[in-house]
Order: structure tokens, then sequence, then C-alpha cells
């Protein structure tokens, strides 16, 4: 028992400097990694969390004792470090999605470490359906890969807005700036074509622990940008206060006769007494009168937080009921856009009825799949068929009775779904509304023919032009009020 | 007219305190809607309860979750009758203080046959006194939701695991075929026999339960605290020499020392550390600096690598 702390009293902390420590004015970062395992990534996780004094002395003992190895830096292996399951360990492979912890003096941080190999597309949904910055690894020698291309995509596709580009392997290129500057202009370039703007390239070794954790001034005094830690400090923790008011209904409790209270955590903008709100489906309308925390009888509730609402009027509101804004609704219909990503062998089939399950509520859904992400190429590709384990589809849902989303960038708790499959109960998909599809379309297809609907005066011209006089078998046109075009196209979701 | 909760009987009201820094506050939040969601989507569920200080900080945050109700499902103890002492005492006050249906068990057939840490051994000890007692338990109370304090940092199986975690008929665990988990949407769809485990604090660290224990003033087992007690060495462990079942063996002797406990089980099987630190502050500062995990103390776990998801596997939490 060397390490008994009290017995160190040299390293002892002033108590006030120990207390400042503590008082973290963030919220835990999100984060996950993506790259293979010659990208050095277990090295990074690895490095992160010795740097960090995340790792204990007694699992490095493990460590070394369980492998006897150590990297040519006299450091345990950190691969063995981050495999926890017996089979990862036999057969030298990460299975799954495994979560780790560190912190720093400013903020704590939560990785979800997903596997680089070949089935990575369902793991690293998972891993990134909670994440708010996603790393991306390159080796320094290889450069941008497709692989880094298809982590950045499906990164994006799951609503990660902020990436960091960890160039790695940087001393193995003798630290050549303009290696650097290459790959990071490319990348930029790359991302920003996925609509991602918060990027930050930072060149690293892992091994040598060089803007990581520590700076590298003597190795590469041209780079003046941030260390890894100092861009995850910095980050920003995914917020969905802007918006309408949301919260799903999880319970209803009620303790005794004089007190019925809707038990639920905010999944969106924010609430006072007073408030209207508009009970969905049903669609019934009442004021919030109190919001009720263990703590104390609150004057207001913002997105993450857990509680009790208190109505003005005896109303029936049930699980899975939605309480939302009434002067900022969200979607509400039969028919969604979507896309999903299918998680299990046997993908998912078009017109299964699946559960779905969102926020709180449970409900019947059938699928049609309209086209399938190439990864490859970035392009969606018609695909009405089965889609298999890994691929992403963008696809149709029609339900049986009515549901409420929000479209998935508008906010990500209540435009994300899960699939249930009703045989094996297992989670086969996940997926995230882009929109409610109008049963007429603002531009559908209908067999073989497209359907416009266009505002009267902008169809009549269409419709006397010669190129549409000379494809009148391919195409429909309705005309429609120019109110009623625009709410068409507004919900027709991503058909195009 | 609105209803109002003043107008609720509450049982030990709770008191006011400072707003939680937003690290923490994120946490609760995390918790109380996990306890929601499995009271709301399973029939019968109910709470492992260790009284350690990750149990009581569940226990806090289920109280808070079904606040102005009662907490809607019973704590089950796993009482092997090889715990502390003071430990069963603080478990009798709690249940009585916040008024709570509370299940103990104990496995009669290891009861009977003799059991003990001593003379067969951790390993099948905690088999027969904690792994199977558990199955028995929730057998008997024919519960599909159990939940726990398990975190993710403390061991590296544990890593991998979801925030609900299936079981099958026998408990099994099979950790290479869990279901995915996505956002914060969890799928609770099981059959009858099937059971989930459901872990609010997945997410915690260990100086997060310190400082969450500090901040809402949650009541601990006084053994967390440093105090002079009565102790024995053995196999690099500091036992707690208090209990008349523990015999000496040649060359041990009682000495009396400053230690204090970092977790707490069976007191054969748990080592304390030397420690000053004799209140929450103290704790905190020292931990900090800590260079060992908690689970260090305990022997269970020292077997070989990997030995807790191989417990995992046949049952244990």
């Amino acid at each position: 028992m060397s390490a008994t702390a009290a017995s160190t009293s040299a390293t002892i902390l002033p108590f006030a400097e120990s207390a400042a420590r503590v008082t973290r004015d963030a919220r835990p970062l999100r984060l996950i990694t993506c790259g293979s395992v010659d990208d050095g990534k277990s090295t990074l996780i690895g490095r992160l969390l010795w740097d960090t004094k995340a790792v204990k002395e007694d699992q490095a003992a493990t460590l070394a004792r369980d492998s006897g190895a150590q990297n040519d830096l006299g450091l345990p292996d950190f691969a063995l470090l981050l495999d926890g399951l017996q089979a990862e360990r036999e057969q030298g492979i990460t299975i799954d999605v495994a979560y780790r912890y560190f912190s720093t003096d400013k903020r704590s941080f939560i990785v979800a470490d997903t596997p680089g190999h070949e089935q990575y597309t369902r793991n690293m949904a998972t891993g990134a359906s909670t994440a708010d910055l996603a790393v991306l690894l390159a080796d320094a020698r290889a450069g941008l890969l497709e692989q880094t291309r298809r982590h950045a995509t499906i990164a994006s596709l799951m609503g990660i807005r902020q990436f960091v580009l960890a160039v790695n392997k940087f001393d193995l290129v003798n630290y050549d700036r303009e290696i650097f500057d290459r790959i990071s202009h490319e990348f930029r370039e790359f991302a920003l074509s996925l609509g991602v703007r918060q990027i930050t390239a930072i060149p690293m070794s892992a091994l040598k622990g060089e803007n990581v954790v520590s700076p590298a001034s003597d190795a590469m005094p041209w780079y003046e940008g941030p260390t890894l830690i100092e861009a995850l400090e910095l980050a920003t923790a995914r917020s969905t206060q802007a918006g309408g008011f949301r919260m799903p209904v999880q319970r209803v409790v009620r303790p005794g006769e004089s007190f019925r209270g809707y038990q639920g955590t905010v999944a969106g903008g924010a609430i006072k007494p007073g408030d209207s709100v508009v009970i969905l489906p049903s669609g019934t309308v009442a004021n919030v009168s109190q919001i009720v925390t263990f703590d104390l009888v609150r004057n207001a509730a913002v997105a993450g937080d857990a509680v009790t609402l208190v109505l003005d009027r005896q109303v029936d509101v049930a699980r899975g009921d939605l309480i939302a804004s009434i002067d900022a609704q969200p979607l509400t219909g039969t028919a969604f856009d979507a896309q999903l990503v299918a998680l299990q062998q046997g993908g998912i089939e078009p017109g299964k009825r699946y559960w779905l399950k969102s926020g709180s509520r449970r409900q019947r859904v059938s699928i049609e799949p309209l086209s399938q992400l190439d990864l490859a190429s970035g392009q969606w590709r018609p695909h009405a068929s089965t889609l298999t384990m890994n691929a992403i589809g963008k696809v149709r849902l029609a339900f049986e009775e009515t549901a409420v989303f929000d479209a998935y960038d508008q906010n990500r708790a209540t435009g994300a779904f899960i699939l249930i499959d009703p045989d094996t109960l297992n989670t086969v998909a996940g997926g995230m509304i882009t929109g409610k599809r109008a049963n007429l379309g603002g531009l559908k297809r209908e067999g073989d023919r497209v359907v416009l609907s266009l505002p009267a005066d902008l169809a009549e011209q269409l419709m006397a032009s010669e190129l549409f006089a000379s494809r009148r078998e391919e195409v429909e046109i309705k005309r429609v009020t120019a109110a009623e075009a625009a709410t068409l196209w507004r919900n027709a979701g991503s058909d195009i | 007219m609105p209803l109002s909760v003043q107008e609720t009987e509450i049982k030990n009201p709770p008191v006011s305190r400072p707003p939680l820094d937003p690290h923490l506050k994120a946490l609760e939040n995390e918790a109380i809607h996990i306890f929601r969601e499995v009271a709301a989507e399973f029939e019968n569920p109910v709470m492992l309860y260790s009284i350690g200080k990750d149990s009581s900080v569940l226990l806090h945050l289920a109280r808070k979750a079904f606040f102005p109700g009662r907490v809607p499902f019973p704590l089950l103890h796993v009482d092997t009758t090889w715990k502390f002492k003071e430990m069963i005492e603080f478990r009798n006050r709690i249940a009585d203080e916040y008024d709570l249906d509370l299940v103990v068990h104990t496995n009669k057939r290891g009861a009977e046959e003799g059991i003990t840490p001593f003379t067969h051994g951790s390993a099948f000890y905690t088999d027969v006194m904690k792994t199977e007692a558990l199955k028995q338990a929730l057998d008997a109370g024919g519960y599909d939701a159990a939940f726990g304090g398990a975190r993710r940092d403390e061991e590296a199986s544990r890593a991998k695991e979801r925030i609900y975690s299936f079981r099958t008929p026998d408990h099994k665990w099979d950790p290479r075929n869990q279901r995915p988990e996505l956002w914060n949407v969890y799928n609770g769809m099981i059959r009858k026999g099937e059971s989930v485990r459901a872990f609010p604090l997945s997410n915690w660290t260990e100086v997060d339960i310190w400082r969450y224990i500090q901040a809402e003033d949650i009541p601990l087992v006084p053994l967390y605290y440093a105090a002079t007690r009565p102790y024995v060495e053995r196999d690099g462990m500091m036992i707690l020499a208090e209990d008349p079942r523990l015999e000496l063996q040649p060359g041990e002797e009682v000495k009396h020392g400053s230690i204090r406990f970092r977790t707490l089980g069976c007191f054969p099987l748990t080592g304390a550390i030397r420690s000053t630190a004799s209140n929450l502050d103290e704790v905190i500062a020292e931990l900090e600096i800590a260079t060992v995990s908690e689970r260090q103390g305990r022997a269970i776990d020292r077997d070989q690598s990997g030995s807790m998801e191989k417990k995992k596997r046949e049952g244990y939490f």
C-alpha cells in the first residue's frame, strides 16, 4: 500500500486549490473518437487517460502483469487498457463501444470509444448519437483515407457539428509543416462539404504525448493552435435551449388526490409557470401552474432538466404524450421522412411493422426504404429493398396513429428514434427525422411520374414551356396557392 | 384552481440547498430520467441496495426522481451476514427514516452449509453468498428490472455495459450481443422471465459520487471517514478487527490506526486504507490526488484480470 494518499503529505494540495479544481462550470463534453487501430487511436485515448491521470497505479499494474509488454517509451500498452472484455483481449480486437472518463481542471469528458474495424458504421452511429464532437484520426504518413471521409460522413449525419482532425504520428514525417497544411486543408474542404464548420486540425504524436495534453513547441514551433485537450476544453456541449419547449411525459405522479404531476426531462426550450402548452397528439391546451423538483418549487426549467410539471386544469395526459409550447409546436402526422442506420443482421425490411420508440412514446410503424448512402462516394442511390446491417438509408415512415416529432437538425431529442424488431425485441435501427411527409407532396414520385405542386402562376408558366411539353409523360404539375406550395415544400423533407 | 404541491403531505420534506454545478446537474438529470423510464416501462422493478456510497447516491436520486411520490419499488439488500455491523445499523435507520420498502435476502443454503469467506475462499464464497443469493432474491420477487449503482469507470468490463443491461431468464449477461443504445432512447422490451439491470450512475466517476454526496449532504456509513479503528493485516489488506468471527492467524496481531474504507462490502474481503480524512472535504481532497483505484481494496477483483466480467456473465451485478 505504497499509495495511501494521506501519507504522502508533500503532494496534498492546499484545500483552497483543491476546491477551485472541483468547481466545474460546464457540463461534461461527450466526444467520439474515430480511426482505425493503425491510426493510433488506442494510443491516443490511452495517452489522454494517462496524461490526465485517469489511470490509477493498480490498473497500470494489472496491465503490466497481464501483458508484460510496454511500448518503447516505457508506458503501459494502452490498447490493453481499453479492451476490457476477455474475448477482445484474446482476439486482440475491439468489439463494442466502450465509454471512458477523464477530466481536467476545467471540464470533464465522456469518450465513446468505438472500434475501427470493418463493421464500424453501427458502432460509430451508436457512439456518435450522444456526442457533441468527433475526433477523427489520420496517420500523417498516409494523409486522409477513404475511411476518414466515411467516419466524418457518419458523424455529420448523426448531427455532430464540431470536428477535430488529429494528424497523428507527426514525428514520423519530421514535423513537416507542409504535410500538416496539406492534410488539414483537404480535410477542411471535405468537412465544409458536409456542412460542418467548426473544424480544428492538430499535428500530434500520441505515442510521445505531443500536442495531446502537453504542447510541443520544441518539435513544432510553427504550430500556434491548441493542443487536443485545449480544443476539447473550448468545445461547446450541445444544447437545445433554443426553440420551442418540449417535454415527453415519462410518468404521471399522483401521491394523493390533490396533486397530479407530469414527470419528464425537458427536451428543448424553456418553461415557466403561466406558460401555455399543448399536449400532443391530443391537442389539448393548458397552462403550467407549477414546476416541482425535490429541492424546491422552481420558477423556470430549461432543456436537460428533469422536472415535474403541474397544469392549471384537469386534462388527459398520459405517458408517451409530448407537452410542447403552444406557439412553437412540433410536427404531427402519420407519415414522416427519416434517415436511419441498420444495426442488426437481417437489416430493415420494407413493409415490416416495427416498434418505434422516440422520447417516451412507443408506437407501430412500417418502413419504406427510398435510398441508401454510398459511403465511398457520399452519394445517395435509389434503394427500395432491405437495408442490410450497417447501411444508412433514407426511408419513409408510415404510422397507424398520429406521431409527433421535430426534425433532428432542430432537436436531437425529439427528432431521434430507435426501431425495435417485434420478433426479437432487439434494437434494429437508429433513426433521425428529416421532415414530415405531406400526402400530396411538394415534389414526389408517383409510379414513373414526378408530381410537382406549384403556385398556379408558376405552374402555368412552366407548363407553357417547350421543355415541359417534350417531357409531359414524366412530370405532372398541380396548381396550388402560393401559401399551400410553401407549406408543401417545407414539409417535403428529404425528397430531394 | 391550480393544484399545489404544498397541499400534499410529504414525509421528510427536503431542505433547500445551493444549486448544483452544471456537471453534477447533468449527471443527476440523466439518472433521474433513467429511474423514471424504468419505473414506467417495467412491471416490477427493484433497487439493489448495498448500503455503500454509490447505493446511497442511487437512493437519493430515486427519491428525487419520484418526488413528491414515494419511491415506487422496494429496495433489495443481499445480506451475506458478513457485512460490517455499522452497515446494517445504517440500512435499518435509512429504511425507516425514508419510509422505504426494504427486502433483505440471505442465501439460506449457504448459511446452513456454513460457507464463509474464511473457510471457502473469496471466489466460492462470493459466488454462493452474493451471486447465487442475488439470483434467488430476484427470482423470488419476480422482478423484471433491477437498478444497480455500477459505474462504467469502475472496471474494464463495466466500461462496455449498457445503461439497460439485458439478462436472460437465468440472469446471464452476454457482453458480445448487447443491444445497441442510442441517444437516451432505451429499449425496455423483454420477454417473460427476462430482465434488465439498469444503471443510472453509468456515467458517474468516483469523484462525481463524492462531490455529489457533498453537494447534497447525503448521509453515509461512518466507515467511509477516518477514525482510529482496530485492524489486522492479512494478504496485503487491512481487515477491520471488531467482529468476533475474525480469528487471528499465527503471527497476526490486532493493531490500531487511523483508517477508512473507499468501498464497503463484506468485512473480511474489504481492505481499509490509512487515512486521516475524517470528513467529506478531506476525503475529496484525498481522492483527487489518489493514485490507486477504489476497487484496489476489493479481494474479489484481484484473482485475475477479467474476473469481474466472469462474475457478471454468471449473474453478479
